[in-house]
């Protein structure tokens, strides 16, 4: 059984094409070990093990019968709780959506499950994504598999969870200002924030439009090459999907990166971050330079101002994307209204939590008429100094490396009392989703409690093949962090 | 309309169309009007959490088309904007519009006014989603039918210009002539899929600065229309001459009271919070797909007018009547090639066919074939029968259509000319009416007219009024 969990999905594949493995094996092990691990993790809202079950027969019916089948079928996967499944409840991890069973698929979700991938379940998260450590959730607290005393990051929280646990050998998440990257971060698991516009957001529950992706999170950085080819590409539901040539992530993957350049700007570095994430990020540069990269020293001037910018930006669209949920035509509805703007205000009063009204108040001031110029607009100025200075530094540079986040994971309820120091955690990842550009989060090390540090390396639009090449050298180098550890 | 004192009146107008897209504005749903509730929506256009909008970009050709219709000028970068509130028959709680960036600008129209030809200036033409519909029912309460949500409208934003409900209601058939005429809407009003806005202020003439407006919503008709229009310039009037100030605010025209009641004012008025929408990027338009609309843009109705004024000498008044239906239009234009008497059919349709047709209706269907009132015409042109008969020719075939040639006929309706016939008529009405002749000798010239009309009912209203006149002059001259 542990045998099947320490697989890479690539090694999954491999063995389910050569019937060494049968999908009904894969999965049973998988829903074995959630239901051994699931009261101390808590990484899932909903299993749907029948459901799982029947697929993986399905698969295994197919690939009996001789049936053509894609390298992903038959391999368990669990999906954040933000991305609509039909007939499968779908809560974003709020109140206000408890019982919504979503009329229609998620394009990433029917990529999938055209690919013949078995869905495990849904996935814990800070609710509607918003908050770093899934605490925000309102059904139930996620702990990280490293030291169950912390808090697995958010919002992704779950997804990051279940991998690093072994609770899934892949899964989904969304990284709006970091969400994706920083959890991969605290658990010691992969996750890439693609290029804005090459996951398609349908189906996705929107918390900021202009910064929403959704990502893989793996083992290893192999994997998640091999995901982000199965759910990228260009999707006519999606306006903002962006229509071009996807070519093969995982093309460049055993490239090595000798004559690389690689930036590292300063201001990463600097005020508030911890001494040991510091030394691990720059230990891994030493190692990139070992195998031949040339490390650039960098400046981005405007990551003070991306922070803020981030913060108007993303609040100001998630209290329109937000204001549906009104307990008119479904979600939550308070029992006490006598007219329909009582039955609004009783029913987002009550079905919101603290973080998200504290995020619709803030975006509601930020658009309100007379103070529109002062902040949204002036955040969407910011945005395009951010742009400006990735791009120069990207005419000198392959790549940037820095840390994920200032520190590693904190304690269960350690940050729950201070969202302003919570929201200084995404400064080094906001700027990426500032920018539309792509990153990956990667292990680089373990802090003196144990806990994972993660580093990540940021790219130029739709380069992320880069980013894996790089990823991958540096994984290969000193082994997959993931897959060292011991399965508890 | 009727002004009170010296106060003048300043309204504007805005325009919602309904655009005869086949698909919705969002989404792939159909838009055909009527359909059992809930049928034509989906997880798009109802709002479900994670579905994005994907613009159809029918809706911004059709945008374009009414704006080039009415000489706008064309935004080659435009965008769409959130404007946010809440209401039940608006799913997303944002209706998807444009704020600040329209496709069209600066353009206007022309309508004919009672001081002859008026431009109306027009602000701005803007693409927008419709919202859906509330039915309210004693069993079950409220409910909400979707199959209107996300159905593409444009609204269409006219300049202050308008001075007299008259000439709103000529800016409004006008602005619908052109709409129809383009394809890009059928305006029904008793669908809903033209409904108009009236903002309205009142000032001293010759003052310069605008006085408070209100705004009446969705008034259907063009009756209601003058209406509403008439009421709220008396009402605003009075309550000035009364000492009172008037508010800001949003009215609601009640047509059975005719009169308009308050409904909220600007300080309750939401604060929208637009903002661009960030599920859509900005609508680029370059000038050869600008000009390519232009092109298939078909003859509009102020050409049409100028044709009929140049051809058939019909003045701008009469001819701007015809041309704002284009079925009518058509219908004249083909029954017009039918006579050597054009003019003559155009009298005949202005004063006598449009005092019959329904008024206010959304389809006007002639039911006379257009030969056949080209033959009344060219009967009545010709002299084969007099004008009465026309008249009476044109109600009876209105009824029951059929060949006027045959009626006449028939029924020997052919016009009495015949001088020694009308003689007889003649000698013998002043010999039975010694009175009147008495009275015309003594000065009283209307007595003449009296005869005159005996005369017509003897020949059982077949004579030949001219004729009659002639021989009844001469008759009386010799007496």
């Amino acid at each position: 059984m542990n045998d099947i969990l320490k697989l890479t999905v690539t090694e999954l594949s491999d063995k389910l094409a050569a019937k060494e493995l049968s999908s009904a094996e894969v999965t049973e092990a998988y829903l074995g070990r959630i239901s051994e691990k699931e009261d101390s993790i808590g990484a899932y809202l909903t299993v749907c093990a029948d459901e799982a079950k029947k697929q993986a027969a399905e698969v295994d019916a197919k690939r009996a019968s001789g049936e053509a089948l894609s390298a992903l079928a038959g391999i368990p996967v669990g999906i954040k709780d933000n991305m609509c499944t039909r007939g499968l409840r779908t809560t974003c991890a709020s109140k206000m959506l408890e019982n919504f069973i979503p009329p229609y698929d998620a394009t990433v979700v029917e990529k999938l499950n055209a690919l013949g991938t078995v869905t495990l379940g849904k996935l814990n998260m800070d609710e509607f994504a918003m908050g770093s450590t899934t605490e925000n959730s309102y059904f139930k607290k996620t702990h990280n598999p490293r030291n169950t005393d912390y808090v697995p990051g958010g919002s992704s929280g779950g997804s990051a969870a279940a991998v690093a646990a072994d609770e899934a050998p892949f899964s989904l998440g969304s990284d709006t200002g970091g969400s994706i990257r920083q959890p991969a971060a605290f658990c010691g698991v992969v996750g890439m924030k693609p290029t804005y516009g090459s996951v398609s957001r349908y189906g996705l529950v929107a918390f900021a439009s202009s910064l929403d992706q959704i990502g893989p999170v793996t083992k290893n950085v192999r994997d998640n090459a091999v995901i982000l080819n199965a759910i990228a590409g260009h999707d006519a539901h999606d306006a903002t999907s962006v229509d071009r040539e996807y070519g093969d992530y995982t093309a460049l993957l055993d490239m090595g990166v000798n004559g690389m350049k690689i930036g590292i700007p300063d201001e990463f570095f600097g005020e508030g971050i911890n001494e040991e994430v510091k030394n691990a990020v720059l230990s891994a540069a030493k190692v990139y330079e070992k195998l031949g990269a040339t490390l650039v020293p960098v400046s981005m001037k405007t990551i003070s101002h991306a922070l803020p910018a981030y913060y108007v930006i993303s609040s100001a669209e998630a209290s329109s994307n937000l204001a549906r949920f009104d307990g008119v035509r479904y979600g939550y509805r308070s029992e006490k209204y006598e007219d329909i703007v009582d039955l609004y205000k009783n029913s987002r009063s009550e079905g919101f939590g603290a973080e998200v009204k504290r995020r619709i108040m803030l975006g509601t001031f930020a658009l309100s008429s007379g103070y529109y110029d002062a902040y949204y607009k002036k955040a969407l100025q910011v945005r395009t100094l951010v742009m400006n200075d990735f791009s120069k530094i990207f005419e000198t540079c392959d790549f940037i490396l820095s840390p994920v986040a200032p520190t590693t994971a904190y304690k269960l309820g350690e940050k729950t009392a201070s969202p302003l120091e919570m929201y200084m955690g995404d400064i080094y990842t906001v700027p990426v989703n500032i920018a539309g550009i792509p990153s990956l989060s990667l292990p680089c090390g373990t802090d003196s409690k144990g806990l994972p540090i993660g580093m990540q390396l940021i790219g130029k639009a739709f380069d992320e093949a880069t980013l894996y090449r790089a990823g991958n050298a540096y994984e290969t180098e000193t082994g997959c962090y993931h897959l060292s550890k011991e399965v508890k | 309309m009727q002004f009170i004192k010296d106060y003048e009146m300043v309204c504007g107008l805005e325009v919602h169309v309904e655009l005869k897209t086949a698909t919705k504005i969002f989404c792939s749903c159909p838009t055909t009007f009527g359909a059992a509730p809930n049928t034509q929506c989906c997880p798009i256009c109802t709002g479900m959490p994670g579905t994005l909008p994907v613009l159809n970009r029918q809706v911004v050709d059709y945008a374009i088309k009414a704006g080039l219709a009415t000489h706008c000028e064309i935004a080659h970068y435009s965008k769409e904007d959130r404007k946010n509130y809440f209401y039940p028959d608006l799913p997303k709680a944002y209706q998807i519009s444009q704020y600040d960036l329209p496709l069209c600008e600066h353009g206007y129209l022309e309508i004919e006014s009672e001081k002859g030809p008026k431009k109306i200036g027009i602000t701005r033409i803007h693409i927008e989603e419709d919202a859906g519909k509330l039915v309210h029912d004693d069993t079950h309460g409220t409910m909400i039918d979707c199959n209107r949500c996300g159905v593409p409208l444009i609204e269409i934003v006219s300049e202050p210009d308008i001075r007299t409900a008259e000439e709103a209601v000529a800016y409004v058939k006008k602005l619908r002539a052109i709409i129809m005429y383009t394809g890009v809407s059928d305006c029904k009003m008793n669908e809903g899929s033209l409904r108009c806005d009236v903002n309205l202020s009142v000032r001293k003439k010759g003052e310069e600065k605008f006085g408070t407006r209100t705004e009446m919503k969705n008034i259907n008709s063009f009756v209601f229309i003058q209406k509403a229009i008439e009421y709220e310039y008396k009402r605003q009037v009075e309550a000035i001459e009364a000492g009172e100030t008037i508010v800001q605010e949003t009215r609601r025209y009640d047509a059975n009271a005719n009169k308009t009641f308050s409904m909220r004012k600007k300080e309750d008025a939401n604060d929208y919070r637009y903002f661009p929408d960030p599920d859509l990027p900005p609508i680029i338009m370059t000038d050869a797909a600008i000009k390519a609309l232009g092109d298939s843009i078909p003859q509009l109705p102020d050409s049409r007018k100028a044709e009929y004024v140049e051809k058939y000498g019909l003045s701008a008044h009469d001819a701007e009547m015809l041309i704002n239906n284009k079925s009518i239009a058509d219908y004249f234009e083909a029954a017009a090639k039918q006579t050597a008497y054009p003019k003559l059919l155009a009298n005949m349709m202005i004063s006598e066919l449009f005092a019959i047709l329904p008024q206010d209706s959304d389809e006007v269907e002639i039911p006379i074939d257009g030969a056949h009132l080209a033959a009344i015409a060219t009967m009545a042109g010709d002299g084969t029968i007099n004008s009465s008969t026309a008249k009476k020719l044109l109600r009876q075939i209105y009824e029951n259509d059929a060949d006027p040639v045959q009626i006449v006929k028939d029924n020997d309706l052919a016009q009495i000319s015949d001088p020694e016939i009308l003689g007889k008529y003649v000698e013998e009405a002043i010999a039975a009416d010694p009175k009147s002749v008495a009275a015309f000798k003594a000065g009283k010239a209307s007595a003449a007219k009296a005869i005159m009309g005996k005369i017509m009912s003897k020949t059982g209203g077949k004579g030949n009024p001219v004729k009659i006149n002639e021989l009844l002059d001469a008759a009386l001259a010799k007496l």
